[in-house]
Protein backbone atom coordinates (compact mmCIF):
# COMPACT_ATOMS: atom_id res chain seq x y z
CA UNK A 1 0.00 0.00 0.00
CA UNK A 2 2.80 2.37 0.96
CA UNK A 3 4.63 1.55 -2.22
CA UNK A 4 1.54 2.34 -4.29
CA UNK A 5 1.06 5.63 -2.48
CA UNK A 6 4.72 6.43 -3.10
CA UNK A 7 4.36 5.66 -6.79
CA UNK A 8 1.30 7.90 -6.97
CA UNK A 9 3.05 10.73 -5.14
CA UNK A 10 6.18 10.59 -7.30
CA UNK A 11 4.13 10.42 -10.50
CA UNK A 12 1.91 13.36 -9.57
CA UNK A 13 4.87 15.52 -8.59
CA UNK A 14 6.85 14.62 -11.72
CA UNK A 15 3.81 14.80 -13.95
CA UNK A 16 2.97 18.33 -12.86
CA UNK A 17 6.63 19.39 -13.06
CA UNK A 18 6.86 18.26 -16.69
CA UNK A 19 3.28 19.27 -17.59
CA UNK A 20 4.50 22.58 -19.00
CA UNK A 21 6.59 20.72 -21.60
CA UNK A 22 3.44 18.95 -22.76
CA UNK A 23 1.55 22.25 -22.70
CA UNK A 24 4.23 23.84 -24.88
CA UNK A 25 4.00 20.92 -27.30
CA UNK A 26 0.22 21.35 -27.44
CA UNK A 27 0.73 24.96 -28.53
CA UNK A 28 3.27 24.12 -31.26
CA UNK A 29 2.08 20.71 -32.51
CA UNK A 30 -1.64 20.97 -31.94
CA UNK A 31 -2.61 24.61 -32.13
CA UNK A 32 -0.10 25.72 -34.79
CA UNK A 33 0.32 22.26 -36.37
CA UNK A 34 4.06 22.97 -36.37
CA UNK A 35 6.26 19.97 -35.48
CA UNK A 36 8.72 21.91 -33.37
CA UNK A 37 11.81 20.01 -32.22
CA UNK A 38 13.39 22.98 -30.43
CA UNK A 39 11.97 21.59 -27.18
CA UNK A 40 14.92 19.27 -26.38
CA UNK A 41 17.17 22.33 -26.40
CA UNK A 42 14.92 24.95 -24.84
CA UNK A 43 14.19 22.70 -21.85
CA UNK A 44 17.92 22.56 -21.05
CA UNK A 45 18.17 26.28 -21.81
CA UNK A 46 15.75 27.01 -18.97
CA UNK A 47 17.75 24.86 -16.57
CA UNK A 48 21.09 26.29 -17.67
CA UNK A 49 19.95 29.91 -17.35
CA UNK A 50 18.47 29.40 -13.90
CA UNK A 51 21.56 27.48 -12.71
CA UNK A 52 23.95 30.13 -13.96
CA UNK A 53 21.92 32.96 -12.45
CA UNK A 54 21.69 31.23 -9.08
CA UNK A 55 25.40 30.42 -9.03
CA UNK A 56 26.13 34.06 -9.90
CA UNK A 57 24.13 35.08 -6.83
CA UNK A 58 20.97 36.40 -8.45
CA UNK A 59 17.58 35.53 -6.98
CA UNK A 60 16.13 32.29 -8.35
CA UNK A 61 13.03 34.24 -9.39
CA UNK A 62 15.13 36.48 -11.65
CA UNK A 63 16.65 33.33 -13.13
CA UNK A 64 13.22 31.86 -13.83
CA UNK A 65 12.11 35.10 -15.45
CA UNK A 66 15.17 35.19 -17.70
CA UNK A 67 14.71 31.55 -18.65
CA UNK A 68 11.17 32.30 -19.82
CA UNK A 69 12.40 35.24 -21.90
CA UNK A 70 15.24 33.25 -23.49
CA UNK A 71 12.97 30.26 -24.11
CA UNK A 72 10.61 32.60 -25.93
CA UNK A 73 13.52 33.90 -27.99
CA UNK A 74 14.64 30.37 -28.88
CA UNK A 75 11.15 29.53 -30.14
CA UNK A 76 11.03 32.74 -32.16
CA UNK A 77 14.39 31.81 -33.70
CA UNK A 78 12.98 28.51 -34.95
CA UNK A 79 9.93 30.34 -36.25
CA UNK A 80 12.04 32.89 -38.11
CA UNK A 81 14.20 30.18 -39.70
CA UNK A 82 11.01 28.60 -40.99
CA UNK A 83 9.05 31.67 -42.07
CA UNK A 84 11.79 34.05 -43.19
CA UNK A 85 14.49 31.71 -44.47
CA UNK A 86 11.95 29.10 -45.63
CA UNK A 87 13.79 26.29 -43.86
CA UNK A 88 11.69 23.17 -43.35
CA UNK A 89 9.96 23.20 -39.97
CA UNK A 90 11.57 19.99 -38.67
CA UNK A 91 15.02 21.10 -39.78
CA UNK A 92 14.55 24.59 -38.31
CA UNK A 93 13.80 23.04 -34.92
CA UNK A 94 16.75 20.65 -35.15
CA UNK A 95 19.10 23.51 -36.08
CA UNK A 96 18.09 25.66 -33.11
CA UNK A 97 18.17 22.61 -30.82
CA UNK A 98 21.74 21.87 -31.95
CA UNK A 99 22.81 25.48 -31.58
CA UNK A 100 21.27 25.57 -28.10
CA UNK A 101 23.51 22.64 -27.08
CA UNK A 102 26.55 24.89 -27.45
CA UNK A 103 24.73 27.87 -25.98
CA UNK A 104 23.76 25.86 -22.91
CA UNK A 105 27.33 24.61 -22.40
CA UNK A 106 28.56 28.20 -22.67
CA UNK A 107 25.91 29.36 -20.19
CA UNK A 108 26.86 26.79 -17.58
CA UNK A 109 30.56 26.61 -18.42
CA UNK A 110 30.40 22.86 -17.91
CA UNK A 111 28.03 20.01 -18.53
CA UNK A 112 26.56 19.81 -15.04
CA UNK A 113 25.87 22.53 -12.47
CA UNK A 114 24.88 21.34 -8.97
CA UNK A 115 22.52 23.63 -7.04
CA UNK A 116 22.39 21.64 -3.81
CA UNK A 117 24.17 24.27 -1.75
CA UNK A 118 22.27 27.24 -3.12
CA UNK A 119 18.95 28.78 -2.24
CA UNK A 120 16.33 27.90 -4.84
CA UNK A 121 12.58 28.41 -5.13
CA UNK A 122 12.22 25.02 -3.43
CA UNK A 123 14.39 25.75 -0.40
CA UNK A 124 11.46 27.05 1.70
CA UNK A 125 9.61 23.78 1.09
CA UNK A 126 12.55 21.63 2.22
CA UNK A 127 12.11 22.66 5.84
CA UNK A 128 8.38 22.01 6.04
CA UNK A 129 6.90 18.74 7.22
CA UNK A 130 4.65 18.23 4.23
CA UNK A 131 7.35 18.83 1.62
CA UNK A 132 5.71 16.68 -1.04
CA UNK A 133 2.38 18.43 -0.65
CA UNK A 134 3.84 21.91 -1.02
CA UNK A 135 6.02 21.03 -3.98
CA UNK A 136 3.11 19.35 -5.73
CA UNK A 137 0.82 22.28 -5.01
CA UNK A 138 3.49 24.65 -6.33
CA UNK A 139 3.93 22.74 -9.58
CA UNK A 140 0.18 22.24 -9.86
CA UNK A 141 -0.52 25.94 -9.44
CA UNK A 142 2.00 26.82 -12.14
CA UNK A 143 0.78 24.14 -14.56
CA UNK A 144 -2.90 25.01 -14.15
CA UNK A 145 -2.14 28.74 -14.11
CA UNK A 146 -0.36 28.45 -17.45
CA UNK A 147 -3.13 26.23 -18.81
CA UNK A 148 -5.71 28.81 -17.77
CA UNK A 149 -3.78 31.68 -19.35
CA UNK A 150 -3.33 29.67 -22.55
CA UNK A 151 -7.07 28.93 -22.69
CA UNK A 152 -7.86 32.61 -22.25
CA UNK A 153 -5.34 33.65 -24.87
CA UNK A 154 -6.61 31.13 -27.42
CA UNK A 155 -10.08 32.67 -27.18
CA UNK A 156 -8.95 36.23 -27.87
CA UNK A 157 -8.93 37.72 -31.36
CA UNK A 158 -5.23 36.99 -31.66
CA UNK A 159 -5.70 33.51 -30.24
CA UNK A 160 -8.42 32.69 -32.75
CA UNK A 161 -6.05 33.78 -35.52
CA UNK A 162 -3.38 31.47 -34.08
CA UNK A 163 -5.73 28.48 -34.00
CA UNK A 164 -6.84 29.23 -37.55
CA UNK A 165 -3.18 29.39 -38.65
CA UNK A 166 -2.79 25.78 -37.58
CA UNK A 167 -6.16 24.76 -38.98
CA UNK A 168 -6.46 26.57 -42.33
CA UNK A 169 -3.55 28.85 -43.06
CA UNK A 170 -4.76 29.93 -46.52
CA UNK A 171 -8.13 30.99 -45.14
CA UNK A 172 -6.83 33.12 -42.29
CA UNK A 173 -4.30 34.74 -44.63
CA UNK A 174 -7.09 35.84 -46.94
CA UNK A 175 -8.66 37.41 -43.85
CA UNK A 176 -5.61 39.62 -43.51
CA UNK A 177 -3.54 37.82 -40.90
CA UNK A 178 0.20 37.59 -41.39
CA UNK A 179 0.57 33.92 -40.49
CA UNK A 180 4.36 34.23 -40.37
CA UNK A 181 4.15 36.54 -37.38
CA UNK A 182 1.60 34.28 -35.72
CA UNK A 183 3.84 31.24 -36.19
CA UNK A 184 6.83 33.02 -34.67
CA UNK A 185 4.73 34.22 -31.71
CA UNK A 186 3.21 30.77 -31.12
CA UNK A 187 6.58 29.00 -31.16
CA UNK A 188 7.88 31.65 -28.77
CA UNK A 189 5.06 30.98 -26.31
CA UNK A 190 5.50 27.23 -26.66
CA UNK A 191 9.22 27.31 -25.89
CA UNK A 192 8.75 29.83 -23.09
CA UNK A 193 6.61 27.18 -21.33
CA UNK A 194 9.20 24.48 -22.00
CA UNK A 195 12.05 26.66 -20.77
CA UNK A 196 10.08 27.60 -17.64
CA UNK A 197 9.60 23.91 -16.96
CA UNK A 198 13.34 23.28 -17.41
CA UNK A 199 14.20 26.10 -15.01
CA UNK A 200 11.87 24.76 -12.32
CA UNK A 201 12.87 21.11 -12.77
CA UNK A 202 16.57 21.99 -12.45
CA UNK A 203 15.93 23.70 -9.12
CA UNK A 204 13.72 20.89 -7.95
CA UNK A 205 16.19 18.10 -8.76
CA UNK A 206 19.10 20.19 -7.49
CA UNK A 207 21.16 20.42 -10.69
CA UNK A 208 21.10 21.46 -14.32
CA UNK A 209 22.56 18.98 -16.77
CA UNK A 210 23.31 19.26 -20.48
CA UNK A 211 21.57 15.92 -21.04
CA UNK A 212 18.38 16.70 -19.17
CA UNK A 213 16.46 17.58 -22.34
CA UNK A 214 17.16 14.47 -24.37
CA UNK A 215 13.93 12.77 -25.38
CA UNK A 216 11.80 15.61 -23.99
CA UNK A 217 9.76 15.90 -27.20
CA UNK A 218 8.96 12.21 -27.37
CA UNK A 219 8.01 12.19 -23.70
CA UNK A 220 5.83 15.26 -24.18
CA UNK A 221 4.19 13.75 -27.24
CA UNK A 222 3.51 10.55 -25.33
CA UNK A 223 1.91 12.64 -22.60
CA UNK A 224 -0.43 14.55 -24.91
CA UNK A 225 -1.38 11.45 -26.88
CA UNK A 226 -2.29 9.68 -23.65
CA UNK A 227 -4.15 12.73 -22.35
CA UNK A 228 -6.09 13.33 -25.54
CA UNK A 229 -7.09 9.70 -25.81
CA UNK A 230 -8.31 9.65 -22.21
CA UNK A 231 -10.18 12.96 -22.46
CA UNK A 232 -11.31 12.64 -26.11
CA UNK A 233 -9.97 16.15 -26.45
CA UNK A 234 -11.43 18.19 -29.30
CA UNK A 235 -11.66 21.63 -27.76
CA UNK A 236 -8.88 23.95 -26.71
CA UNK A 237 -9.62 23.66 -23.01
CA UNK A 238 -9.60 19.88 -23.20
CA UNK A 239 -6.39 19.93 -25.23
CA UNK A 240 -4.57 21.90 -22.58
CA UNK A 241 -6.09 19.81 -19.80
CA UNK A 242 -5.01 16.72 -21.71
CA UNK A 243 -1.41 17.95 -21.54
CA UNK A 244 -1.51 18.01 -17.74
CA UNK A 245 -3.50 14.83 -17.22
CA UNK A 246 -1.45 13.01 -19.85
CA UNK A 247 1.79 14.17 -18.30
CA UNK A 248 0.69 12.65 -14.97
CA UNK A 249 -0.49 9.37 -16.50
CA UNK A 250 2.71 9.09 -18.54
CA UNK A 251 4.85 9.51 -15.40
CA UNK A 252 2.64 7.03 -13.61
CA UNK A 253 3.19 4.48 -16.37
CA UNK A 254 6.93 5.02 -16.22
CA UNK A 255 7.14 4.85 -12.44
CA UNK A 256 5.14 1.64 -12.41
CA UNK A 257 7.34 0.30 -15.20
CA UNK A 258 10.50 1.07 -13.23
CA UNK A 259 9.00 -0.50 -10.13
CA UNK A 260 8.19 -3.64 -12.10
CA UNK A 261 11.81 -3.88 -13.22
CA UNK A 262 12.11 -1.79 -16.38
CA UNK A 263 15.75 -0.69 -16.66
CA UNK A 264 16.06 3.11 -16.46
CA UNK A 265 18.33 2.98 -19.51
CA UNK A 266 15.50 1.44 -21.54
CA UNK A 267 13.07 4.20 -20.61
CA UNK A 268 13.41 6.25 -23.77
CA UNK A 269 13.09 3.13 -25.92
CA UNK A 270 9.88 2.22 -24.12
CA UNK A 271 8.55 5.76 -24.52
CA UNK A 272 9.41 5.79 -28.21
CA UNK A 273 7.69 2.45 -28.72
CA UNK A 274 4.64 3.82 -26.90
CA UNK A 275 4.42 6.84 -29.22
CA UNK A 276 4.94 4.70 -32.34
CA UNK A 277 2.16 2.38 -31.21
CA UNK A 278 -0.23 5.23 -30.45
CA UNK A 279 0.45 6.96 -33.76
CA UNK A 280 0.61 3.81 -35.83
CA UNK A 281 -2.33 1.80 -34.57
CA UNK A 282 -5.08 3.90 -36.14
CA UNK A 283 -3.29 3.70 -39.50
CA UNK A 284 -3.08 -0.06 -39.25
CA UNK A 285 -6.66 -0.47 -38.10
CA UNK A 286 -8.29 1.66 -40.75
CA UNK A 287 -6.79 3.34 -43.75
CA UNK A 288 -8.31 6.78 -43.73
CA UNK A 289 -9.80 7.16 -40.28
CA UNK A 290 -9.85 10.76 -39.14
CA UNK A 291 -6.83 11.00 -36.91
CA UNK A 292 -7.93 14.10 -35.07
CA UNK A 293 -5.14 13.96 -32.56
CA UNK A 294 -2.37 13.79 -35.12
CA UNK A 295 -2.30 17.40 -36.18
CA UNK A 296 1.27 18.59 -36.38
CA UNK A 297 2.79 15.13 -36.28
CA UNK B 1 -13.35 50.15 -59.17
CA UNK B 2 -11.08 47.35 -60.42
CA UNK B 3 -8.72 48.01 -63.29
CA UNK B 4 -6.33 45.49 -64.83
CA UNK B 5 -3.76 46.92 -67.24
CA UNK B 6 -2.06 44.54 -69.70
CA UNK B 7 -1.70 41.95 -66.98
CA UNK B 8 0.56 39.01 -67.76
CA UNK B 9 1.53 35.89 -65.85
CA UNK B 10 3.83 33.14 -67.08
CA UNK B 11 4.31 29.88 -65.21
CA UNK B 12 7.70 28.13 -65.38
CA UNK B 13 9.27 30.79 -67.60
CA UNK B 14 12.24 29.76 -69.76
CA UNK B 15 11.62 26.06 -69.33
CA UNK B 16 10.03 23.50 -71.65
CA UNK B 17 6.95 23.73 -69.40
CA UNK B 18 6.51 27.46 -69.92
CA UNK B 19 2.85 28.43 -69.95
CA UNK B 20 1.34 31.84 -70.43
CA UNK B 21 -1.54 31.73 -67.94
CA UNK B 22 -2.71 35.30 -68.39
CA UNK B 23 -1.77 37.03 -71.63
CA UNK B 24 -1.90 40.84 -71.41
CA UNK B 25 -5.43 41.20 -70.12
CA UNK B 26 -7.07 44.62 -69.91
CA UNK B 27 -10.23 44.80 -67.85
CA UNK B 28 -12.25 47.44 -66.06
CA UNK B 29 -14.96 46.47 -63.61
CA UNK B 30 -17.34 49.14 -62.41
CA UNK B 31 -18.50 49.63 -58.85
CA UNK B 32 -21.28 47.20 -57.93
CA UNK B 33 -20.90 45.19 -61.12
CA UNK B 34 -21.35 41.40 -61.01
CA UNK B 35 -19.06 39.74 -63.53
CA UNK B 36 -19.13 36.04 -64.33
CA UNK B 37 -16.01 34.52 -65.86
CA UNK B 38 -16.22 31.38 -67.93
CA UNK B 39 -13.68 29.31 -69.80
CA UNK B 40 -12.37 25.79 -70.19
CA UNK B 41 -9.74 24.16 -68.02
CA UNK B 42 -6.45 26.01 -68.18
CA UNK B 43 -8.04 29.12 -69.66
CA UNK B 44 -6.63 31.16 -66.79
CA UNK B 45 -9.78 31.73 -64.72
CA UNK B 46 -8.31 30.83 -61.36
CA UNK B 47 -4.99 32.50 -62.20
CA UNK B 48 -6.90 35.70 -62.84
CA UNK B 49 -8.52 35.56 -59.40
CA UNK B 50 -5.20 34.67 -57.79
CA UNK B 51 -3.59 37.71 -59.40
CA UNK B 52 -6.35 40.03 -58.20
CA UNK B 53 -6.18 38.55 -54.70
CA UNK B 54 -2.39 38.71 -54.54
CA UNK B 55 -1.87 34.97 -54.17
CA UNK B 56 0.13 35.28 -57.39
CA UNK B 57 2.15 38.30 -58.45
CA UNK B 58 2.01 39.29 -62.14
CA UNK B 59 5.07 39.33 -64.39
CA UNK B 60 3.85 42.41 -66.23
CA UNK B 61 1.06 44.92 -65.93
CA UNK B 62 -0.76 46.71 -63.15
CA UNK B 63 -3.74 46.10 -60.86
CA UNK B 64 -5.66 49.07 -59.49
CA UNK B 65 -8.42 48.95 -56.92
CA UNK B 66 -10.29 52.22 -56.42
CA UNK B 67 -7.51 54.03 -58.21
CA UNK B 68 -4.86 52.63 -55.88
CA UNK B 69 -2.03 50.55 -57.35
CA UNK B 70 -2.02 47.22 -55.50
CA UNK B 71 0.11 45.25 -57.98
CA UNK B 72 2.78 44.33 -55.42
CA UNK B 73 0.74 44.54 -52.21
CA UNK B 74 1.00 41.16 -50.42
CA UNK B 75 -2.04 38.95 -50.10
CA UNK B 76 -2.71 39.52 -46.41
CA UNK B 77 -2.65 43.31 -46.90
CA UNK B 78 -5.26 43.13 -49.65
CA UNK B 79 -7.60 41.27 -47.34
CA UNK B 80 -9.14 44.51 -46.08
CA UNK B 81 -10.94 45.01 -49.36
CA UNK B 82 -11.22 41.48 -50.71
CA UNK B 83 -13.61 38.69 -49.86
CA UNK B 84 -12.81 35.34 -51.37
CA UNK B 85 -14.64 32.06 -51.77
CA UNK B 86 -13.05 28.88 -53.05
CA UNK B 87 -14.45 25.90 -54.87
CA UNK B 88 -13.59 23.52 -52.06
CA UNK B 89 -15.95 24.19 -49.13
CA UNK B 90 -13.19 23.04 -46.77
CA UNK B 91 -10.94 25.91 -47.79
CA UNK B 92 -13.07 28.78 -46.58
CA UNK B 93 -13.47 27.82 -42.96
CA UNK B 94 -11.37 26.53 -40.06
CA UNK B 95 -12.93 23.15 -39.36
CA UNK B 96 -11.74 22.62 -35.78
CA UNK B 97 -13.21 25.96 -34.72
CA UNK B 98 -16.83 26.82 -34.03
CA UNK B 99 -19.27 28.61 -36.33
CA UNK B 100 -19.21 31.75 -34.20
CA UNK B 101 -15.41 31.73 -34.03
CA UNK B 102 -15.18 31.52 -37.81
CA UNK B 103 -17.62 34.41 -38.20
CA UNK B 104 -15.76 36.48 -35.62
CA UNK B 105 -12.46 35.96 -37.44
CA UNK B 106 -14.06 37.07 -40.69
CA UNK B 107 -15.55 40.16 -39.09
CA UNK B 108 -12.03 41.36 -38.32
CA UNK B 109 -10.95 41.03 -41.96
CA UNK B 110 -7.95 43.21 -42.61
CA UNK B 111 -8.00 44.75 -39.16
CA UNK B 112 -5.57 44.42 -36.27
CA UNK B 113 -6.26 41.57 -33.90
CA UNK B 114 -5.57 42.17 -30.24
CA UNK B 115 -6.17 40.55 -26.89
CA UNK B 116 -9.84 41.49 -26.78
CA UNK B 117 -12.26 38.60 -26.30
CA UNK B 118 -12.70 36.71 -29.57
CA UNK B 119 -16.50 36.32 -29.59
CA UNK B 120 -18.57 38.74 -27.51
CA UNK B 121 -22.20 38.35 -26.50
CA UNK B 122 -23.18 41.18 -28.84
CA UNK B 123 -21.50 39.42 -31.78
CA UNK B 124 -23.20 36.13 -30.91
CA UNK B 125 -26.59 37.84 -31.05
CA UNK B 126 -25.70 39.48 -34.35
CA UNK B 127 -24.58 36.17 -35.88
CA UNK B 128 -27.78 34.48 -34.81
CA UNK B 129 -29.80 37.06 -36.75
CA UNK B 130 -27.43 36.76 -39.68
CA UNK B 131 -27.74 32.98 -39.91
CA UNK B 132 -31.49 32.77 -39.44
CA UNK B 133 -32.50 33.77 -43.00
CA UNK B 134 -30.37 30.94 -44.38
CA UNK B 135 -32.97 28.47 -43.08
CA UNK B 136 -30.30 25.92 -42.30
CA UNK B 137 -30.78 25.94 -38.54
CA UNK B 138 -27.21 27.16 -38.09
CA UNK B 139 -28.37 29.89 -35.71
CA UNK B 140 -28.88 27.25 -33.04
CA UNK B 141 -25.48 25.67 -33.65
CA UNK B 142 -23.18 28.65 -33.12
CA UNK B 143 -20.91 26.64 -30.85
CA UNK B 144 -20.68 23.58 -33.07
CA UNK B 145 -17.38 22.89 -34.74
CA UNK B 146 -17.53 23.60 -38.47
CA UNK B 147 -16.29 20.08 -39.23
CA UNK B 148 -19.77 18.90 -38.23
CA UNK B 149 -21.41 20.85 -41.08
CA UNK B 150 -22.13 19.57 -44.59
CA UNK B 151 -20.31 20.96 -47.63
CA UNK B 152 -23.23 23.17 -48.59
CA UNK B 153 -23.65 24.51 -45.07
CA UNK B 154 -19.95 25.28 -44.97
CA UNK B 155 -20.12 27.10 -48.29
CA UNK B 156 -23.08 29.20 -47.09
CA UNK B 157 -21.14 30.02 -43.94
CA UNK B 158 -18.13 30.98 -46.06
CA UNK B 159 -20.33 33.33 -48.10
CA UNK B 160 -21.60 35.03 -44.97
CA UNK B 161 -18.04 35.27 -43.69
CA UNK B 162 -16.85 36.85 -46.93
CA UNK B 163 -19.52 39.51 -46.76
CA UNK B 164 -19.56 40.14 -43.01
CA UNK B 165 -17.11 43.02 -43.26
CA UNK B 166 -18.47 44.20 -46.64
CA UNK B 167 -15.41 43.90 -48.87
CA UNK B 168 -14.95 46.21 -51.84
CA UNK B 169 -14.48 43.21 -54.07
CA UNK B 170 -15.90 39.70 -53.79
CA UNK B 171 -14.02 36.94 -55.62
CA UNK B 172 -15.75 33.61 -56.10
CA UNK B 173 -13.93 30.61 -57.55
CA UNK B 174 -16.53 28.07 -58.69
CA UNK B 175 -18.35 28.28 -55.38
CA UNK B 176 -20.95 25.67 -56.29
CA UNK B 177 -18.84 23.18 -58.24
CA UNK B 178 -18.35 20.77 -55.36
CA UNK B 179 -21.98 20.75 -54.23
CA UNK B 180 -25.00 18.67 -55.18
CA UNK B 181 -27.43 20.45 -57.57
CA UNK B 182 -29.96 21.49 -54.94
CA UNK B 183 -27.41 22.88 -52.53
CA UNK B 184 -25.60 24.50 -55.44
CA UNK B 185 -28.77 26.33 -56.36
CA UNK B 186 -29.24 27.52 -52.81
CA UNK B 187 -25.68 28.79 -52.60
CA UNK B 188 -25.99 30.49 -56.00
CA UNK B 189 -29.18 32.28 -54.91
CA UNK B 190 -27.56 33.36 -51.68
CA UNK B 191 -24.55 34.67 -53.60
CA UNK B 192 -26.81 36.65 -55.88
CA UNK B 193 -28.86 38.04 -53.01
CA UNK B 194 -25.86 39.09 -50.96
CA UNK B 195 -24.07 40.69 -53.90
CA UNK B 196 -27.18 42.71 -54.86
CA UNK B 197 -28.21 43.65 -51.33
CA UNK B 198 -24.83 45.13 -50.51
CA UNK B 199 -23.96 46.32 -54.04
CA UNK B 200 -20.75 44.30 -53.89
CA UNK B 201 -18.47 44.35 -56.88
CA UNK B 202 -18.29 40.64 -57.63
CA UNK B 203 -16.22 38.44 -59.90
CA UNK B 204 -17.37 34.86 -60.10
CA UNK B 205 -15.47 32.17 -61.96
CA UNK B 206 -17.59 29.25 -63.06
CA UNK B 207 -17.39 26.15 -65.16
CA UNK B 208 -21.10 26.17 -65.67
CA UNK B 209 -22.19 28.07 -68.76
CA UNK B 210 -25.83 28.26 -67.71
CA UNK B 211 -24.83 29.69 -64.35
CA UNK B 212 -22.56 32.25 -65.98
CA UNK B 213 -25.40 33.35 -68.23
CA UNK B 214 -28.05 33.35 -65.52
CA UNK B 215 -26.13 35.24 -62.88
CA UNK B 216 -24.53 38.66 -62.88
CA UNK B 217 -24.75 41.55 -65.31
CA UNK B 218 -21.64 40.92 -67.34
CA UNK B 219 -20.00 37.80 -68.69
CA UNK B 220 -16.40 37.33 -69.74
CA UNK B 221 -15.04 34.35 -71.57
CA UNK B 222 -11.38 33.48 -71.14
CA UNK B 223 -9.46 31.35 -73.56
CA UNK B 224 -5.71 30.68 -73.40
CA UNK B 225 -5.20 33.59 -71.06
CA UNK B 226 -7.01 36.13 -73.21
CA UNK B 227 -10.49 37.63 -73.00
CA UNK B 228 -12.39 36.09 -75.91
CA UNK B 229 -15.57 38.02 -75.43
CA UNK B 230 -17.17 40.38 -72.99
CA UNK B 231 -20.95 40.66 -72.95
CA UNK B 232 -22.94 43.08 -70.82
CA UNK B 233 -26.14 45.06 -70.52
CA UNK B 234 -29.14 44.16 -72.65
CA UNK B 235 -27.20 41.61 -74.65
CA UNK B 236 -26.19 39.79 -71.47
CA UNK B 237 -29.76 39.69 -70.17
CA UNK B 238 -31.02 38.06 -73.37
CA UNK B 239 -28.17 35.62 -73.66
CA UNK B 240 -28.80 31.88 -74.02
CA UNK B 241 -26.40 28.96 -74.04
CA UNK B 242 -27.42 28.25 -77.62
CA UNK B 243 -26.62 31.75 -78.75
CA UNK B 244 -23.20 31.64 -77.15
CA UNK B 245 -22.40 28.34 -78.81
CA UNK B 246 -23.68 29.55 -82.17
CA UNK B 247 -21.65 32.69 -82.00
CA UNK B 248 -18.43 31.36 -80.61
CA UNK B 249 -18.69 27.63 -81.03
CA UNK B 250 -16.61 27.53 -84.20
CA UNK B 251 -13.79 29.48 -82.68
CA UNK B 252 -13.69 27.81 -79.31
CA UNK B 253 -14.02 24.18 -78.50
CA UNK B 254 -16.24 24.00 -75.45
CA UNK B 255 -15.90 21.07 -73.13
CA UNK B 256 -18.96 18.88 -72.96
CA UNK B 257 -19.05 19.41 -69.23
CA UNK B 258 -19.44 23.16 -69.63
CA UNK B 259 -22.41 22.75 -71.91
CA UNK B 260 -24.12 19.93 -70.08
CA UNK B 261 -24.28 21.67 -66.73
CA UNK B 262 -27.88 22.08 -65.67
CA UNK B 263 -29.16 25.65 -65.65
CA UNK B 264 -29.04 27.10 -62.17
CA UNK B 265 -32.60 28.33 -62.02
CA UNK B 266 -34.07 24.96 -62.91
CA UNK B 267 -35.78 24.97 -66.35
CA UNK B 268 -34.56 27.48 -68.83
CA UNK B 269 -35.65 27.30 -72.41
CA UNK B 270 -32.62 27.08 -74.61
Amino acid sequence: MNILLGIFQISLEQGLAYALVALGIVVSFRILAFPDLTVDGSFVLGGAVVARMIVLGYSPLAGVFLSVVLGFAAGCATGLLNTRLKINSLLAGILIMTILYSVNLRLMGRSNTPLINYTTLFTPFEETEARWLWVTLFFGAIAFGCKFLTDLFLHTQLGLAMRATGDNEQMIRTLGVNTDHITVLGLGISNAFVSLSGGLVAQHQGFADIGMGIGMIVAGLAAIIIGETLLRAKTVMRNTLAAIVGSFVYRLTITVGLWLGLAPTDLKMATGAMVILALGLPALKRGKEERFHLRGI
Amino acid sequence: MLVLQSLRKIFNPNTPYEKVAIDRIDLEVKHGEFVTVIGSNGAGKTSLLNLIAGTLLPDEGRILIDGQDVTTVPEHRRAGYLGRIFQNPLMGTASSMTIEENLAMAELRGRRRGLAWGVTRRQREQYRNLLKPLDLGLETRLRDRVSLLSGGERQCLTLLMATLSLPKLLLLDEPTAALDPRTAEKVARLTDRIAREHHLTTIMVTHNMAQAIEMGDRMIMLHEGKIQFDIRGEEKRNLTVEAVVKRFGEKIVFEDETLLCAPVGGQRSN
